[in-house]
């Protein structure tokens, strides 16, 4: 009787070993497999050419405000006079007054250059990627504003809250070491 | 999202008809004119004001294609005026990656010698305050393990899908410590776990039967997130985490209700989401039983004082089976038998019933809703249109892209759900199997695949405490021993 109990206690025994070293050997398997196909970090990142500007950016982001903001390809900017990015499309004088402004945080700056030539600079912490701007910037004027996900903020979600809802399926992962998809070329390269 | 849904963009390239667009040049270069020289063309023409002309020219240039068309060619200023740099500020440095990995490393190491070496249930609580402020809080919860398994799912399915080092190693190093040390990682390094452990003051025992039904869900998870993961439509595990909201202080309203009453029902039901949710746990089971140093009530001999019985919150401490068990040894082996011989009829069942599913487990697929809207809306059976399909044509894309890519997935899906249902089948199966299955045992223990290792029913065991020095336990232990 004792005997036929350790009997059984080792057949146990062996089925574990067993278990453990197909385990142990598993798992060293699917290690070498990952870290010899992986290699870059990857971090989320707005499509400009595919945003469609439609403002859950600023909502669904799960930090707040949103880690993903405007920002602005100088070099593509007309400097126009009248900025349908800035400007709210019949604005009742041409100034900074707050009621002209499409921006609903004043986070844009409009400085004269020289005739007939108009600088817009974001100030990225007062924006809350709303992306008001970037649509009228789009439609009307050169597209020199776009949506960006700014990495000083965004904390690099598994998911992305906002590329899961967002419509037009702009954002995707890129290589951490390329992480911005800017419009300006120069930048780009 | 994670797979391009649409074609890049080909508007960029010239209006959508030429013909249009040609016959309006004219017309359409003077209205630019006008945004560059609003005031000059309010005060030479004879428009009546400002806000006039600008309004004829906003309904205008609402009429044309709006894609990335330089209307303006950018200035040469005169005065030498140096362009603004667009900052780019750089992602969290690769170093800090690295640092995670040696802070997980090094808390697995803690964990498993506060668990088996030191059996110190203070310890253990200490390190997971830790692991919750560090992985929870300053981690904000991302990457974790049980996330992972939909990294490591999805780029084994889709070898274009690199899968991130920190990613892989969050997912096989408590796999690996489990293979020695049980489950450690439970006990004192998720932050999820931690989480839960921390609210728990009141456990009330959940009824077996119960528990053994809810015990199944974390494999059906697993199964679902794998699938979902795999294809790569969603990361399911991510979206449903209970707690990540707070780890990030904020979140969406149904999600933080979901992680607020999960917390409060892990007041009272030790670590709800551990034992009928987490699909990481569910992996886990499988390997801790085949653990080198097993978690024990005690290493000593056990004195069957009983004092250990209710000591578990989460019912995982097993009872010696009675001499005369239950039922007759015959009974038993023949329904299992009859189980075994059932198990493919339900992995059949459960195959089938996935296949039946899949169009409906096929939504979750951006591609494949925004297919099915574009063409219920272009059929006329549905009314307006919504962000979605507005992006479809305001990008142009083909129609026959959007179908064909919906349809290539819808495929996937056949065979994702009819494994998935299978794969569900075969759980329960295996649960029922489980349950005919009795194992002799002399001793209270720890169940091997749901102990987590919290080291609560160390305090309870009067060899333990003698063990450690506790001068009461020498009396208890007396009275049990005559
Ligand atoms: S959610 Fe998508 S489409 Fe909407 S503003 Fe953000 S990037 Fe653009
Ligand atoms: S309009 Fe919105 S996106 Fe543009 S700068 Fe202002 S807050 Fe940012
Ligand atoms: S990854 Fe997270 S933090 Fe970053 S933009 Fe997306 S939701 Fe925001
Ligand atoms: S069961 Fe899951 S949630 Fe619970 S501690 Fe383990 S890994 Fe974390």
């Amino acid at each position: 009787m004792s005997n036929d109990q350790d009997n059984k206690i080792s057949r146990r025994q062996l089925i574990i070993n067993g278990g453990w070293f197909v385990g142990l050997i598993g798992l060293g398997g699917v290690f070498g497999w990952i870290f010899g196909n992986s290699e870059k970090r990857m971090v989320w990142q707005i499509d400009p050419n595919k945003c469609i500007q439609c403002g859950k950016c600023a909502l669904e982001c799960v930090i707040s405000p949103s880690a993903s903001k405007c920002v602005h390809a100088h070099a593509m900017c007309g400097y126009c006079k009248l900025c349908l990015g800035f400007f709210m499309p019949t604005p009742n004088e041409l100034n900074e007054g707050a009621e002209n402004q499409q921006c609903p945080m004043g986070a844009i700056k409009r400085t004269y250059v020289e005739d007939p030539y108009y600088e817009y600079v974001i100030d990225e912490k007062l924006c809350i990627g709303c992306a008001v701007c970037v649509k009228g910037c789009t439609a009307f004027g050169n597209g020199s504003l776009f949506m960006q996900i700014r990495h000083d903020r965004c904390i690099n979600c598994n998911e992305c809250a906002i590329a899961k809802s967002c419509p037009s399926q702009a954002i995707s992962r890129v290589p951490a070491d390329k992480p911005y998809l800017l419009k300006n070329k120069e930048q780009n390269a | 999202m994670i797979r391009s849904l649409i074609a890049p963009n080909k508007a960029a390239s010239g209006p959508a008809d030429p013909a249009s667009a040609a016959c309006n040049r004219s017309n359409q270069t003077t209205l630019f004119q006008l945004l560059r020289y609003p005031d000059a063309e309010a005060a030479t023409g004879g428009r009546a004001s400002l806000p006039g002309s600008l309004l004829s020219a906003f309904c205008f240039l609402l009429s044309l294609p709006a894609y990335a068309v330089q209307h303006f060619p950018p200035p040469d200023f005169t005065t030498g005026h140096k362009l603004p740099v667009t900052a780019t500020p750089p992602p969290r440095a690769e170093w800090l990656a690295y640092m995670d990995i040696g802070v997980l490393i090094a808390a697995l190491m803690l964990a498993t010698y506060f668990v088996l070496w030191k059996r110190n249930r203070r310890a253990i609580g200490g390190l997971s305050i830790f692991s919750l402020a560090y992985f929870g809080f300053y981690r904000h919860g991302c990457v974790c393990s049980i996330g992972a398994i939909q990294n490591v799912a999805q780029s084994i399915a889709d070898p274009n899908i690199v899968l991130p080092v920190v990613a892989g190693a969050f997912f096989l190093l408590p796999l690996i410590f489990a293979l020695f040390g049980g489950r450690v990682f439970c006990a004192a390094v998720c932050p999820l776990g931690a989480a839960q452990d921390i609210v728990l003051m009141k456990p009330s025992k959940a009824p077996d039967w119960l528990a053994q039904c809810l015990g199944v869900l974390p494999w059906i998870y697993l199964g679902a997130a794998v699938m979902y993961a795999a294809i790569g439509s969603a990361y399911i595990i991510c979206r449903y985490d209970p707690f990540v909201a707070f780890f990030r202080f904020g979140g969406s309203v149904p999600m933080l209700v979901f992680g607020g009453g999960m917390l409060v029902l892990s007041m009272f039901v030790g670590r709800a989401y551990c034992r009928f949710l987490c699909p990481y746990g569910a992996l886990l089971r499988l390997v801790s039983p085949l653990a080198k140093w097993k978690v024990t009530v005690t290493p000593d001999e056990c004195v069957q004082c009983r004092l250990c019985e209710d000591a578990c919150p989460f019912g995982e401490i097993r009872y010696p089976t009675p001499r005369d068990g239950g039922i007759s040894r015959t009974e038993g082996k023949s329904r299992l038998a009859a189980l075994i011989l059932l198990l493919p009829v339900f992995i059949g069942m459960g195959a089938g019933l996935g296949y039946l599913a899949s169009d409906k487990l096929a939504q979750v697929d951006p591609a494949v809703s925004l297919a099915k809207r574009v063409w219920l809306e272009d059929h006329g059976k549905v009314k307006g249109t919504t962000l979605e399909t507005d992006a479809v044509r305001k990008h142009d894309t083909p129609k026959e892209e959007v179908y064909l890519q919906s349809l290539a997935i819808g495929k996937k899906y056949r065979y994702g759900s009819l494994a998935l249902g299978g794969w569900i089948g075969l759980v329960i199966g295996l649960r029922l199997i489980g349950l005919s299955i009795r194992r002799r045992r002399s001793d209270y223990e720890a169940d091997s695949a749901g102990c987590v290792a919290c080291g609560r029913c160390y305090l309870s065991c009067p060899v333990e405490r003698f063990r450690h020095g506790d001068a009461e336990a020498i009396k208890i232990l007396e009275e049990y021993r005559a």
